[in-house]
């Protein structure tokens, strides 16, 4: 008993203080103030032209659209499974990848150049449905006979699966990266506003917009949507409402699939480079932009994805060029996942999510 | 009752060893005795086993791949003929058995392991990435005497006399001699003045760019930007804007197929690189590069060896060589590397058959004196030229290093400009 007591007033002092708080403020007090001192920094200095910085804003806005399609995959699953499918990457490059044995195809027989918006249609549609069945595929074998096992036994499975999928791709289609056709189309620029863009960058992020505008569509208006939307709320509750609780989960994976195929084309639009692990990096990147909207909330999810796209592309030049460090670029991931960090900090469930934790 | 059952299982079983060990032992010849090391020992009608440690996974696999395509058609090559089986030496046929450097010091480590715990390998081809060997596979494999050439580790460290393992020998050029080179030929002949580089981490192409910007300074140029990217990212406008500010006259970015692709490609695009001109090195010397950047390789410049310096062997290797490689393997090589260990291979062969002693059909071979015969071969004419192997393991001691220019989407065989460079000199 005497032990109990002197514990609880030895510990009361250190809980009126609130060392944790403090810690983390100042942590995003020194995050804040590199940023700002490191931004007027580069910026006295006049080493980037106005013309610069539009075009790393757009660039971070064609890679975060992509992010952000392939980030949807994640936070739908997780909003109905509340689990992460860290083999969403592959999923995406499983469409992706096998597209370009199409395009390469339609490249050769001069089709894709003389009519190129029916030949990116049939490369939008082979890649959707090669990652939709894969994510099928994925979900049947490889976590439903896991639905009612703990948590982390279905995250080990999709590490596993997604190593699974990189090495059978690779035993498909070989280890060699190889270039995307270019397509005449796309190339060049268009003027808005007086400024010249990239024809394919802005193509990038209005397809983005559409396609999120349709995902959001199904999700709030449909049945399919509806029935998503109870499953995630209360999987029981829902089946007893007469829900087809299995369909309604490989919809969200197919859902899923679908938009990752789609993001891969628009991924080869900017980079036009396939190889078998370009699923990885994209697939982690978009998993963070999920977390930072709020994992579980779709627009959350886009906005995560634009966000981080525009933070990796002008943080480096913008916070550490006046700063003097050596090859800024390098600490890309520094700076994102800073970011990352201080957002969470404040907003522990990202910009639109909840504060419930684990909640979607 | 029960320790008296244990005592005699384990008479039983020292027994067994001692009959083992003895039986092995009595015939084993004196150079076994004396070799710190030992031998490795090959029975009768048993193969000589030949390790190799190259990349086969993961984003530069292709690359690994291409050297193990070398070190196959060698052994095949042992009979004089390529007849898609291996041949033998002393009477004993030739296995290969292949393991995976991983590109990284994780996987030198794992892999070097995997073929130090196996007493039957005589010796590794290997590693593909400097940083598989540098402290991990060089120093592991030193420790249990067995020897190591790497077809393709370039990175100076490997046989600087301070860092030089006992066991490590290599046949690639050494980087002191290619990163100058590059330099040389951006100074003189391309009269650049001032030049920013890119590397991606490794030890290769920090080392590289390294000596490039180091000579290119002493020669009186600027370097404006010393750059680094991450590997497996695609997106490098950033850093390309970043270099783009101020308008160097060359872009060195010395680093693998993919990333190097999409630098090629990106830097189209940025204003400030318009009139930059690019160039590589022989990480990017392959197939694999040309096919990642596509039309925007065209007109960049990239170093390597020079093939086309040693017209003697050059029948054999554009006649035989690739027609063997193209037969067994369905396509064309990717990189430069299969030529360096085809002679890394084939140096090993020969040195294993200096130093073999056939006792009535069971090979001893010591493994101290293969070393010392590894590091003897002198003049030994390869694909890739004379081989002559220094004391800290370099075997091109002299090499030529070409700079090819890209042309309508292929490298052609001749360079546009070569040097001879001798590391001693």
């Amino acid at each position: 008993m005497t032990a109990k007591t002197e514990t609880r007033t030895r510990r009361l002092p250190f809980e009126r203080i609130p060392v944790r708080r403090i810690i983390l403020v100042a942590l995003s007090l020194a995050i804040i103030y590199g940023v700002v001192a490191g931004s007027a920094a580069t910026l006295q200095t006049g080493t980037f032209s106005g013309a610069d910085w539009r075009t790393l804003v757009v660039n971070g806005l064609a890679r975060g659209s992509v992010y952000a399609l392939i980030a949807i995959g994640y936070t739908l699953v997780y909003g109905v499974l509340f689990m992460i499918n860290f083999a969403h990457g592959e999923v995406f490059m499983s469409g992706t990848y096998t597209s370009f044995f199409v395009a390469t195809a339609l490249a050769e027989s001069g089709y894709l150049n003389e009519h190129p918006l029916i030949s990116i249609g049939i490369l939008f549609v082979v890649s959707m449905v090669v990652s939709t069945v894969v994510a099928i595929i994925l979900e049947r074998l490889a976590y439903r006979p896991l639905r009612g096992a703990p948590r982390l036994v279905p995250l080990i499975t999709a590490i596993g699966a997604s190593l699974f999928l990189q090495y059978t791709f690779r035993g498909l289609y070989g280890a060699n990266v190889r270039a995307y056709p270019e397509i005449a189309a796309i190339q060049g620029t268009w003027e808005i506003f007086g400024f010249d863009f990239l024809k394919k960058q802005v193509i990038v992020i209005v397809a983005a917009m559409i396609f999120w505008l349709i995902l959001y569509l199904v999700v709030a208006k449909t049945k399919t949507g509806r029935a998503m939307r109870a499953v995630g709320e209360d999987r029981e509750v829902a089946a007893l409402m007469g829900i087809d609780v299995d369909r309604t989960i490989v919809a969200t994976f197919a859902i899923g699939g679908a938009l990752a195929g789609a993001a891969g084309i628009l991924f080869v639009f900017v980079f036009n480079q396939v190889i078998f692990i370009m699923g990885f990096l994209p697939g982690l990147k978009a998993f963070t932009a999920a977390v930072l909207g709020g994992i579980g909330s779709i627009s959350g999810a886009a906005l995560g994805g634009l966000v981080l796209g525009v933070l990796e592309a002008i943080g480096p030049n913008l916070f550490l060029t006046g700063a003097n460090v050596p090859s800024p670029n390098q600490l890309q991931p520094v700076v994102a996942f800073g970011i990352l960090v201080l957002v969470l900090i404040f907003l522990p469930g990202g910009f639109l999510g909840s504060d419930e934790e684990e909640r979607a | 009752m029960r320790k008296y059952s244990k005592l005699v299982l384990m008479v039983a079983v020292f027994a067994i060893l001692a009959a083992a060990c003895g039986g092995a032992g009595a015939a084993e010849p004196q150079q076994c005795t004396d070799d710190p090391y030992g031998c490795v020992v090959v029975e009768k009608d048993q193969p000589i086993k030949v390790g190799t440690l190259l990349v086969i996974s993961g984003p530069n696999a292709s690359l690994g791949l291409d050297s193990q395509h070398g070190v196959e058609l060698a052994a095949d090559y042992l009979d004089g003929a390529f007849d898609g089986t291996y041949g033998e030496i002393k009477g004993h046929p030739v296995e290969l058995v292949f393991g995976d450097d991983g590109c990284s010091a994780e996987g030198g480590q794992a892999g070097a392991q995997q073929m130090a715990s196996n007493p039957d390998i005589v010796g590794v081809i290997g590693t593909s990435c400097s940083s598989a060997a540098l402290g991990v596979a060089d120093t592991i494999l030193s420790e249990k005497g067995i020897a190591l050439i790497s077809p393709s580790n370039t990175g100076p460290a490997l046989t600087d006399p301070a860092q030089h393992q006992p066991f490590y020998l290599r046949t690639a050029h050494n980087d002191k001699l290619q990163g100058a080179a590059v330099a040389h030929f951006a100074y003189n002949e391309l009269g650049a003045r001032t030049a920013a580089t890119i590397h991606d981490g490794s030890p290769y192409a920090d080392g590289l760019q390294a000596v490039f910007a180091e000579t290119f300074e002493q020669m009186g140029g600027t370097i404006t930007d010393r750059e680094a990217i991450q590997v497996g990212e695609t997106d490098f406008t950033s850093v390309l804007t970043a270099i783009g500010a101020s308008s160097p006259d060359v872009l060195y970015f010395p680093i693998f197929a993919a990333e190097g692709g999409l630098i090629a490609q990106q830097a189209k695009q940025v204003d400030g690189l318009k009139d930059t001109i690019l160039i590589g090195s022989d990480g990017m010397l392959s197939d694999d590069f040309l096919n990642a950047a596509g039309s925007a390789a065209d007109g960049m410049y990239l170093s390597g060896p020079d093939l086309s310096a040693f017209s003697g062997n050059m029948d054999f290797y554009r006649g035989d060589f690739l027609t063997a490689y193209k037969e067994q393997f369905g396509g064309e090589p990717a990189a430069a590397f299969h030529a360096h260990s085809y002679d890394a291979a084939n140096m090993l062969f020969s040195a294993i058959d200096k130093v073999a002693i056939d006792e009535g059909g069971t090979l001893y071979i010591p493994r101290t004196a293969l070393k010392d015969a590894l590091f003897d071969t002198k003049g030994m004419l390869g694909i890739t030229g004379e081989l002559n192997c220094n004391a800290t393991g370099d075997c091109q001691s002299t090499a030529t290093i070409g700079v090819y220019q890209v042309t309508n989407g292929a490298i052609p065989d001749t360079p546009v400009y070569s040097e001879k460079a001798s590391l001693e000199g």
